[in-house]
């Protein structure tokens, strides 16, 4: 469709005007005329809405609101031609079947062995082993091999020792979904461990031996504590209305040497609205302070992330401080769960911090226990009731974590981006269905690429420059500090208002570090070669001196050879490899993010595209500040200029 | 960029051709200027009642005047303390710190503060015209602006010794009266008539735009809270009268102490690298934050944040 207009999200002015195409996998508007040829591109899977607004004088204005947060305004001159395009999104934002999805289709020009080494970066039977399983607590269990326990598990689950197949099984018929209690983590210093499950099928009165006996065998897999922490991550007043369905929670009165205990988490329903509040205040043109602070506490948000924090800092402090084991749970075992667990492991285990292990902890705690990523992220058309961002909430607390540990992590905010980013874009397999067993089903390993294998190809982008081994910030546990430090948490506005260029800091602080730190192990690598060369010199020129007194005639034919040794010893063009200083370009800022919506250059190169602006940090020409689309007062005489100044005119 | 205070116009709407004439040499024929009155247009006109007042259109016609209200004297003290108040409130949880937080309108105020500061900065930069700033004293949100404005425009207000230059300048020979404003702080119960953290507004606004564009000031946060102190409470006699008429030389300079080398580098940012540019910051809600530095300061351990500082430091030192 021609002669389309993107706009500006606050400033009708700064509309660009193009042609929109729509293709298989994307919705692609290209901007007419500029030199260069600025493209935005929108993977279907990542549209979440579309809203068709009245017809204007100007035209049909077309709202598409994206999962990665990404808004974006178009306005088609023909009310026909506005139908047809919403009429071809709504289906193509909604498939019906996997082989829709743009991972079957996706290729990035790697051969089958390298897709086949790219699936077997993260291995989780690698990570149990680094954990010290097995051992003399803890074993691996086969009972799941088929799925013929519980086919939202994995095939390889981690029970405690004197768990036997029966004591599985039995457990598995009271809980939830049969997710019965399995391992995630286990601390080797003192045998204290996390486990997770599910809601028992408890009733007001219903039990169970082989799952009363299932908690007593992981807690004697920890003999340091004679006692076992259930945490229930659910409001209890959600718990206790479990029960009238015939599921609750664990009766302290019936499991042996149990602590019982309720940590308020939402369900995903009111998560699913939190964020749509936040979004909706994200939305606001020019908001004051106050639209803002109230609309964001009105949401809910932050106090959500720190309910989660909460609960992994409970657990975590269990773990570390009392070597007590603990069994978390919600309902199904599968959200807050995950969350919660996987908060805790990050807290715990410093290997969870560095880019490898938290791919592994996602494959763990996410992937491999079944988390409902299809429901929830809407890969396919479903109910729009499973949808909730459970796994943004998780990433959001990994990133207040790292505003709170700046050292502490090995990776950076882009990581966490373009992971949330890839949760939603279906371009990799990891992340379709919803558990291990469908995945199997469709053959994800033979027919998609692993996202792991591309984002560590390019770790480069993802590291912080910040982040040491020998830190004193990356060693053991973390610990958040405790209220009252409410105000810790911040609002992510690098993720949730991720596109909106004048909001953030022009230059990217991170980026400088980086390129410094390259430069500086540059340098110092060819001082080393320097300083090799200068012994070298020295040592022929003492040779030389030695010869020289003894045969002064051929003193300077041993003299040129010695000077043409040096010279062929010189290690060639390193100093063209030297990257000139880091200028200060904010080219790793804002247009990066263009480079995930895939352009057909970067389809085979690498994301991010760091090709982009090279303005400096603030650009005389571009006011970093966004203008609301209302008039300025200044008087409008000169107005030859670009009127982006109204931004100060309304406070 | 010229300040002053009110013009006395009064009930009578009195004039005084040498304050047109004054105001008339700064620009040239058919030039246009600008005139920030940093009080609401309704306060403006009510001055008149009590003798001030604001310039008549047509005794100067050249000039446009814009209104942009700045919060000052009591109500900023309050909103001052009731942010105070609200961070170090233990009981607060989750649910309610935002709305305590937006219930003392410290953020609305620096947002205010940086808008007026960039709306100078875009007279002057954009519209290549000059600026009058004027509240009712000329001694209060005026510097605030005309400070704020500087360091935004130029470049070497953003140098240690050009930020010294400016606070010599703009605040303390321009009149701030200090002691009166820097009596007690938030804590004091005595809720003193002339108090105002006008300089600590000022503060907050320079840690939004170190915050914003953390290559630009050559110096750190350590500066910015160090000069708060001092504001209040000092072995030196920098921030300790009102006027230069009532300054004693008796007393010390911070500035000397400051600047000594081994002092200096304390205050130094190691991400700095002269930026030629004006700095435009981003006055969205988003982009504002609570200043932690400052208002968390005995509250919270500062350990992993001034660790990460130290790496940065290193970094760039090893480099």
């Amino acid at each position: 469709v021609e002669n389309v207009r993107l706009l500006d999200r606050l400033s009708s002015r700064k509309a660009a005007l193009g042609t929109l195409y729509l293709t298989a996998t994307h919705v692609i508007f290209v901007e007419n005329g500029s030199e260069a040829r600025k493209e935005t591109w929108v993977l279907h899977s990542q549209i979440s809405s579309i809203e068709k607004q009245a017809t204007t004088a100007t035209g049909c204005p077309l709202l598409i609101r994206c999962k990665n947060f990404q808004v974006i305004q178009l306005v088609i001159p023909q009310e026909r031609d506005c139908h047809d395009v919403y009429i071809s999104l709504i289906r193509l934002a909604r498939p019906v079947k996997y082989e829709e999805l743009y991972c079957f289709s996706f290729n990035p020009k790697l051969d089958k062995e390298e897709r086949e080494q790219g699936w077997k970066l993260v291995d989780l039977t690698e990570e149990y082993n680094r954990m010290g399983i097995p051992n003399n607590y803890w074993q691996i269990s086969d009972v799941n091999r088929d799925y013929g326990v519980c086919d939202s598990y994995p095939t390889e689950v981690y029970v405690p020792k004197s768990a036997t197949a029966h004591i599985i099984v039995g457990s598995s018929k009271f809980r939830s979904r049969r997710r019965f209690p399995a391992l995630s983590y286990y601390c080797k210093d003192n045998n204290a461990s996390i486990c997770r499950s599910s809601q028992p099928l408890s009733g007001f009165s219903a039990r169970c031996l082989e799952d009363e006996q299932m908690l007593q065998a992981i807690r004697k897999a920890n003999p340091g504590s004679d006692f076992l922490y259930v945490v229930d991550t659910r409001p209890k007043l959600n718990a206790m209305a479990n029960r009238a369905a015939g599921k609750g929670y664990e009766n302290e009165d019936n499991y042996s040497n149990i602590k019982f205990q309720f940590i308020g988490i939402e369900n995903i329903h009111v998560m699913r609205n939190s964020l749509q509040k936040m979004l909706e205040v994200c939305e606001l043109k020019s908001p004051s302070m106050s639209d803002f602070l109230w609309g964001l506490e009105n949401s809910g948000w932050l106090k959500h992330i720190k309910a989660i924090m909460d609960a992994g800092i409970f657990i975590a402090k269990a773990v570390a401080e009392e070597g007590v084991s603990v069994l978390v749970h919600c309902s199904d075992g599968w959200d807050r769960t995950a969350q919660v667990c996987s908060v805790a492991s990050l807290l715990l285990d410093p290997y969870y911090r560095t880019m490898k292990g938290f791919m592994v902890l996602i494959e763990k705690d996410w992937v491999s226990f079944g988390h409902k990523f299809n429901h929830r992220y809407g890969n396919l058309d479903g109910d729009p009731k499973e949808i909730s961002p459970v796994i943004d909430q998780f990433i959001d607390c990994v990133w207040q974590l790292m505003e709170q540990f700046p050292c502490a992590f090995e990776f950076n905010e882009r990581f966490l981006i373009h992971i949330q980013h890839h949760i939603y874009s279906c371009q990799f397999g990891n992340f379709l269905c919803n558990s291990q067993k469908e995945r199997r089903e469709l053959k994800i390993q033979e027919r998609t690429y692993s996202l792991w294998a591309h984002l560590w190809k390019n770790r480069a982008d993802y590291l912080n420059p910040l982040y040491r081994p020998d830190h004193s910030q990356t060693q053991g546990t973390l610990r958040p500090q405790m209220p009252p430090c409410n105000f810790l948490y911040k609002f992510w506005s690098g993720m949730y208002n991720r596109f909106e260029k004048g909001l953030h800091p022009r230059q990217s602080v991170t980026d400088y570090l980086m390129a410094v730190k390259e430069e500086t192990q540059q340098l110092e690598e060819e001082l080393e070669v320097l300083r090799e060369r200068l012994t070298n010199l020295q040592k022929s020129q003492l040779n030389d001196n030695k010869v020289k007194s003894k045969r002064q005639d051929r003193s300077k034919e041993l003299g040129l050879s010695t000077s043409n040794n040096s010279l062929a010893n010189t290690p060639q063009e390193y100093s063209n490899d030297l990257k000139s200083f880091p200028s200060r370009s904010p080219s790793q800022g804002d247009e990066e993010d263009s480079a995930l919506i895939l352009t057909q250059d970067n389809l085979k190169s690498s994301d991010p595209d760091l090709s982009a602006n090279s303005d400096q940090e603030s650009g005389v020409e571009d006011l970093s500040c966004r203008s609301p689309s209302g008039g300025g007062c200044l008087p409008s005489e000169d107005s030859g200029k670009d009127s982006d100044e109204a931004v100060f005119l309304a406070v | 960029m010229l300040r002053c205070s009110q013009p006395l116009t009064g009930p009578n709407r009195k004039r005084c051709r040498e304050d047109e004439m004054l105001l008339g040499t700064v620009l040239d024929e058919g030039e246009r200027g600008f005139i920030i009155d940093t009080r609401s247009a309704q306060a403006a006109k009510q001055a008149r009642m009590t003798g001030g007042g604001t310039e008549p259109k047509s005794s100067y016609p050249q000039w446009k005047r814009l209104h942009r209200p700045l919060e000052r004297g009591r109500p900023l003290q309050e909103s001052f303390i009731k942010l105070v108040e609200a961070c170090n409130d233990t009981s607060i949880n989750m649910d309610r710190w935002l709305s305590r937080l937006e219930s003392s309108r410290w953020l609305s105020h620096v947002k205010a503060a940086l808008s007026t500061a960039c709306l100078a900065a875009q007279c002057m930069d954009r519209e290549e015209a000059s600026v009058l700033v004027h509240g009712a004293e000329g001694t209060d949100t005026t510097l605030l602006v005309t400070a704020l404005a500087q360091v935004i425009l130029d470049p070497s207000c953003r140098t240690l010794g050009g930020f010294q230059g400016l606070l010599e300048r703009e605040w303390i020979e321009a009149g701030h009266p200090f002691h009166l404003r820097c009596a007690r702080s938030a804590y004091s119960h005595a809720r003193l008539k002339q108090e105002a953290p006008l300089f600590l507004l000022f503060l907050d606004c320079v840690w939004q735009l170190s915050h914003q564009f953390p290559f630009s000031l050559e110096f750190s946060e350590r500066l910015l809270l160090t000069l708060f102190d001092n504001a209040y409470a000092s072995a030196y006699g920098t921030f300790l009268c009102n006027n230069e008429k009532e300054r004693r030389e008796s007393t010390h300079s911070l500035w000397a102490w400051l600047n000594q080398p081994g002092e200096k580098k304390k205050y130094l940012n190691p991400l700095y690298s002269h930026n030629a540019l004006v700095i435009w910051p981003s006055v969205e809600p988003q982009s504002i934050q609570l200043w932690q530095g400052l208002f968390f300061r005995w509250i919270r351990s500062s350990q992993y944040l001034d660790e990460a500082w130290a790496e940065i430091q290193r970094l760039v030192e090893g480099n």
